[in-house]
């Protein structure tokens, strides 16, 4: 019985030691890029053999993205394009995923099977069509231009996410809003939509995030300086013969702040509705 | 658009070529870059998910049995699904450099590297590290999606088994593998299209680079896209959609049909 013990406790400390490690993989990149824009010399940051510490962290690539470059300018684009993709497709989402929950019409499972098959094809692969489109109706170089596709772009996951939601909510509590002399809208937003806040919060913030992550549609849409995005300020910076790792590594940590904040709220329902997801099957 | 000459750096002449841009990508001027980033995308995708997969896979059964900060521990692993592939590609490209990179450094130290190699610069292994940024990247997804399924196993099905003096790989395959297999299957039927998806992470990292050598067809159409020749890109980019379509109705259904069975 003493040996089993012993080789249980062997097991256990090398499944920590694998979860550490594996820990370790995880945040080593994010650490690296860290310690990277917190280096000030050039000779510090190309050094090699590699110093891992910076000799005097400082903040002067943060600053001169910010204030040299134009980076306060694309964090305050990125967060009304986001705002906008999250606020409007979730709006949107909630109405079309009520009348999918709620009402059976003909057409329904044509419907819900379309915005599934949306999800799959990315809008990056229609780019050259959508220039077109765009430079026709006279809508490059435009911020609202960029919002409105993002919106367009969350639809369908804000919708297949909130009908999830819906159907968790039990349609009684709804007629009983209705015997009350509730009209149909009311009682959505009044009764379903506070019961359904921490889902709508959820769908909300990752609409938010991909909106901000999205680079593609960015870039090809608009090269005034004025309008870009995060993701377009650094393509700018990666496209370069010599990039300066010290400021592109400053410019991806302010990129990555606000999503990681975010994350961290709608993280529980993000994992138990994937994973919610993966035992319905 | 993918029928017809459209080139913005030769805006005068734009008409309509019928099937030229295919014949191109398939037989003309182009095949030689489309046959290797075809290649490139089996490569890309079947690596990437064979081992996101097996060490997701492993790490979820590590973590099936709830510990003290397993919750917070699931939590961490999964931040670098927040981030953009963009970002991600930009964070190991300079984790890569040829020059000053740390995993360089860190080969050095532990003596398996002479010195510092361009893994990014040569032909022979620009593919190969793009494959290992991507495996990083996708890791979390997969132990999420099958703790969650290990943990929903019936534990009354494992005491069974004990009564019986099953042993551990009895249980694992008699058990554990057919109890979560409808998951498996949909994760990774999901993460293939989700991989093909993916050229942000090879756009920041190579830009496809060096030569083509770590092009994938999602990668090789935003090259034409930003050489601006869209009729390329379009004829790409309509191929692409064929291969979604095809393989999402298979997706959808075979959910359908899953569904129908439990």
């Amino acid at each position: 019985m003493k040996g089993h013990q012993a080789s249980k406790a062997i097991g256990k400390t090398i499944k920590y030691l694998f979860l550490s490690l594996y820990l370790i993989i995880v945040i080593f990149p994010f650490l690296w890029m860290l310690l990277t824009s917190l280096k000030s010399s050039q000779g510090e940051i190309y050094a090699f053999p590699v110093r891992y510490l910076p000799q005097a962290p400082s903040f002067v690539n943060y600053s001169s993205m910010l204030w040299k470059g134009n980076f306060s300018r694309y964090m305050l684009n990125s967060f009304i394009v986001s705002g906008i993709a999250g606020v409007g497709s979730v709006f949107i989402g909630i109405l079309a995923a009520y009348v999918i929950s709620r009402y059976r019409f003909k057409g329904q499972g044509a419907i819900l099977f379309f915005f599934l098959f949306t999800q799959m094809i990315p809008m990056f692969i229609m780019l050259a069509p959508l220039y077109q489109m765009l430079s026709k109706m006279n809508m490059l170089n435009n911020i609202w231009t960029l919002a409105l596709l993002y919106v367009n772009m969350m639809i369908p996951f804000s919708v297949v996410t909130l009908r999830g939601f819906f159907s968790g909510v039990s349609s009684t509590i709804e007629e009983a809003a209705q015997i009350d002399g509730c009209g149909r809208l009311r009682a959505l937003f009044n009764v379903i939509v506070p019961i359904m806040l921490p889902g709508i919060a959820a769908t909300f913030i990752f609409a938010f995030i991909n909106s901000w992550n999205e680079l593609f549609m960015a870039i090809m849409f608009i090269d005034v300086d004025q309008f870009k995005t995060i993701p377009v300020g650094l393509n700018a910076l990666i496209l370069k013969y010599d990039i300066k790792w010290g400021e592109m590594s400053a410019g991806a940590i302010m990129a990555l702040v606000p999503t990681i904040i975010l994350f961290s709220f709608a993280q529980k329902y993000m994992v138990e509705g994937l994973s919610a997801g993966a035992v319905k099957g | 658009m993918a029928f017809q000459s459209y080139n913005l750096v030769n805006i005068n002449n734009i008409k309509w070529i019928g099937f030229d841009n295919f014949t191109n990508l398939f037989s003309g001027s182009e095949q030689d870059d489309f046959k290797l980033a075809l290649w490139n995308t089996v490569k890309w995708v079947f690596i990437s998910l064979a081992f996101q997969f097996l060490i997701g896979f492993a790490l979820a059964l590590l973590l099936k049995k709830k510990f003290h900060g397993s919750a917070v521990y699931q939590g961490l692993i999964f931040f670098p699904w927040a981030v953009s592939g963009f970002l991600i590609g930009i964070m190991w490209r300079w984790m890569f450099n040829g020059t000053s990179g740390v995993i360089n450094d860190i080969l050095i130290r532990m003596g398996i590297l002479d010195q510092p190699f361009g893994f990014l610069a040569n032909t022979s292994t620009s593919l190969a590290s793009v494959i290992v940024a991507n495996i990083w990247y996708g890791i979390p997804f997969f132990t999420i999606m099958i703790t969650a399924a290990l943990r929903g196993v019936a534990p009354e099905l494992y005491e069974a088994a004990d009564v019986d003096g099953a042993n551990v790989f009895i249980k694992f395959f008699k058990i554990t593998v057919p109890s979560i297999k409808s998951v498996l299957m949909l994760t990774v039927l999901l993460r293939v299209i989700w991989i093909f998806n993916f050229p942000d992470l090879i756009y920041s990292m190579t830009n496809g680079g060096p030569g083509g050598s770590s092009n994938i067809i999602t990668s090789l159409m935003m090259q034409k896209v930003q050489s601006l020749d869209y009729g390329a890109a379009s004829a790409i980019g309509l191929l692409c959609i064929l291969f979604l379509s095809v393989y999402t109705i298979i997706y959808l259904l075979f959910t359908k049909f899953t569904d129908s069975e439990e």
